[in-house]
């Protein structure tokens, strides 16, 4: 890291609400090749009943970021640095025993492959009712009860029946509806949402992302979303954070970053996708070069390779010093606040038609 | 041919399907055996993956097929290279039949029809350089291009965007996107006349996506090649098809040209397709909002497909009619010219917000009505 900004770490609004927050995490892994900075320097807060979402493309550590949350992470070859704090108990320091009542029980995850993320030798029914039974103290009959009945509440049909299922015997969108039945059977406060509708079609989809916002709305649980489809962000997501190379490059409400983004990443991932009501006369406008390895990620600020706009800031500084994010609505770039708002008026919002 | 493709006319004059088309399917079937029983394995059931397709691809024409997983867009594309043998109904190919063609009388087509595949990390072979990849197919099909085949390759990589001197490199030491753009270069290294791409961007990041859509693109109107660009991704499609086609278990179920389509659509299927595309709003005065439909379940098995219209289990409009007869692909009253639509009743053509929202899931339904407590179903 070059610069330290203060920015990064100062404390946020952790009112009374902001239960999970997340200051200056650090993740690096050990790999063959040298250590991998997965995730540098990320903070962030979410409050009870709002919806994060995370996006970002391959290797911008927004699923590192949440199974470390979960510490999902194998503790041989990951250091962590930074705090991680649910609900005023802190996380990364906390034993195994502990993260065990938590998960499954306080903070549940939905993963992007429902048939990989069940076990195919045992029945759907056993699978919900099981951490169920484990963090509530239930009997055998009462989770089997409970788990028939989250079935119908996700909307599988005879639930009862299908209850006794095994996995293989459900159709994609079906799993899915199975594994949100699983992770909200011990109402959650915190739900972790990784890619969940990604490997499914896009009529499932719409349906997948409507049952979450209702069940939302009824148990008032905080969701983390990441995503790589802003489409999808914009339609689940009450704040967005947009991260770039294991680092957030700029957040703020759905509104605030989708309607007046501030930051050349979110500029040119909006420019390269293209909308169904898009002017089909102007080509896409793709964002130059690639990713960065990781193992060797640029100086400074990350983007600057690919950035098309950093000769407009001022001396070297987007290749040596690393812009700061502040905690609310923000951009981690070196143009001031004017040039960001008259670039996206004047060269980027024209062209989004 | 090539200079005539970029004038907007010919988009258009494609749909009037002109005298002979480059490729023309007509009733187009494939079904897959299902195998079963013990101690004899016999044939239990198909499959019915692809069931009856009409379409014409004219020359330097983007034809686009859009569908949900397992409703045959795939195996169309690999049926159209021959990778695959139909069951039944014909492939034309510049007038010549080739639905049954044998290995000999395919080989001077197999040149003139290429593939793009989905995944760049399995379709190119990782022994192989990036030369010895393009060359490949000049080299089987015994074509030797004036100035050697190395100087074509390295302008192929040129053409698709990178550098000639990775001529020696494998495909381990570049990434997605840099891999689909050598697929491309593969593509065309016969100067195809015809390029079926099945899903060429949906491995890749969305910055990269767009990189690739815009080298397809360029490909299809500099050199003039016709694409059938399968996807599922219908806001890609739009923006790469002049016409397209949009298929659920099978069969084609709506086709037209790009404005038809997504803005007048009458299939109930495709109303909810479009319906169903997450979208980001830019501006706060954006037009009329969306209609929105959410469909029940998901899509049924292609092994035994309802009766009579394939969608009436999902469609908030069936009858007694849809189960008993199935609806004709034609041109309906108020479609234009080469829109065709296979539905007895019809949606209005248009895609602004209904007076109320479809939701045809128990479970959604259920929860918006506010009674949360024990979804009513059956």
């Amino acid at each position: 890291m070059t610069t330290v900004t203060k920015a990064e770490g100062a404390p946020a609004p952790t009112g009374p609400d902001g239960f999970l927050s997340v200051r200056d995490l650090q993740v690096t892994f050990s790999t063959e090749d040298g250590p991998v900075k997965a995730v540098d320097g990320l903070s962030f807060d979410l409050h009870r009943g709002r919806t994060l979402g995370i996006v970002g493309e391959s290797g911008s550590g927004k699923s590192v970021t949440n199974l470390t949350i979960l510490g999902l992470h194998d503790p041989l070859f990951t250091t962590i640095d930074g705090e991680i704090v649910l609900d005023g108990k802190e996380l990364i320091t906390a034993t195994e025993k502990e993260m065990e009542k938590l998960r499954g029980n306080r903070v549940a995850m939905i993963f992007q492959d429902p048939l990989t993320a069940l076990s195919p030798f045992y029945t759907i029914g056993r699978q919900i009712a099981e951490p169920y039974m484990k963090h509530t103290g239930a009997s055998k009959k009462a989770a089997w009860e409970r788990a028939v009945d989250m079935l119908a509440k996700v909307g599988i049909p005879n639930p009862k029946e299908r209850a006794r299922d095994y996995p293989h015997q459900f159709s994609g969108g079906m799993r899915q509806r199975a594994m949100i039945a699983m992770a909200l059977v011990c109402d959650p406060d915190l739900l972790i949402a990784d890619e969940p509708t990604t490997a499914l079609d896009v009529t499932v989809q719409a349906q997948i992302l409507d049952l979450l916002k209702d069940l939302q709305r009824e148990f008032g649980t905080a969701i983390v979303f990441i995503t790589h489809d802003l489409g999808v962000i914009a339609d689940m997501a009450d704040d967005i954070m947009v991260m770039y190379a294991g680092r957030a490059v700029e957040r703020g409400t759905v509104t605030e970053v989708l309607r007046s983004p501030q930051h050349p990443y979110t500029w040119g991932l909006l420019n390269s996708m293209p909308r169904l009501d898009s002017d089909l006369g102007t080509p896409l406008a793709p964002i130059p070069g690639t990713p960065p390895s990781l193992l060797t990620p640029p100086p400074g600020c990350r983007f600057h390779p690919r950035c098309t706009f950093r000769d407009r800031v001022g001396g070297n500084r987007c290749a040596t010093e690393r812009p700061p994010l502040g905690p609310d609505r923000s951009s981690a770039c070196h143009l001031s606040a004017e040039q960001k708002q008259t670039i996206f008026v004047e060269e980027i919002r024209p062209r989004l038609g | 041919m090539k200079e005539d493709l970029v004038l907007p006319a010919t988009r258009d004059a494609a749909a009037d399907a002109p005298p002979e088309p480059l490729l023309k399917v007509s009733g187009l079937v494939k079904h897959f055996p299902v195998k079963g029983g013990f101690p004899v394995r016999r044939t239990v059931g198909a499959v019915q993956a692809v069931d009856g397709l009409d379409f014409q691809v004219a020359e330097g024409e983007s034809f686009g097929l859009v569908g949900e997983s397992g409703c045959g867009k795939s195996t169309t594309g690999r049926l159209i290279t021959r990778l695959l043998e139909p069951t039944g109904g014909t492939i034309t190919y510049r007038g010549r039949d080739i639905s049954h063609a044998g290995r000999k009388q395919l080989a001077p087509i197999r040149s003139e029809i290429q593939m793009i595949f989905q995944d760049p990390y399995s379709s190119l072979n990782p022994r192989q350089t990036v030369g010895k990849i393009i060359s490949g197919p000049m080299e089987i099909n015994g074509i030797n291009p004036p100035g050697g085949r190395e100087k074509r390759v390295r302008e192929l990589l040129e053409i698709v965007g990178l550098n000639p001197e990775h001529y020696n490199r494998f495909p381990h030491e570049f990434s997605g996107g840099q891999r689909q753009r050598i697929g491309v270069a593969r593509a065309l290294a016969l100067e195809p006349k015809l390029i079926v791409a099945d899903e060429p961007v949906s491995a890749l990041d969305v910055s990269i996506q767009a990189q690739v859509v815009n080298l397809l693109q360029k490909v299809q109107r500099e050199l003039g090649i016709a694409f059938v660009f399968i996807a599922h991704d219908l806001a890609v499609v739009r923006h790469f098809s002049q016409r397209v086609a949009v298929m659920y278990l099978g069969k084609i179920i709506e086709v037209g040209d790009r404005d038809s389509i997504y803005a007048r659509p009458r299939h109930p299927y495709t109303h909810a397709l479009l319906s169903a595309v997450p979208e980001v709003t830019l501006t706060a005065e954006e037009g009329p909002a969306r209609e929105r439909i959410r469909l029940a379940g998901d899509v049924p098995s292609p092994i035994s497909p309802p009766s009579g219209c394939r969608f009436r289990t999902r469609c908030w409009k069936a009858q007694d009619r849809c189960a008993t007869e199935e609806p004709p692909l034609v041109r309906i009253a108020g479609n234009r010219d080469g829109h065709l639509t296979a539905c007895h009743f019809p949606e209005e053509p248009t895609i602004e917000a209904r007076e109320e929202d479809i939701v045809l899931d128990p479970a959604l339904a259920a929860l918006e009505e506010g009674s949360a407590e024990g979804p009513g179903k059956s």
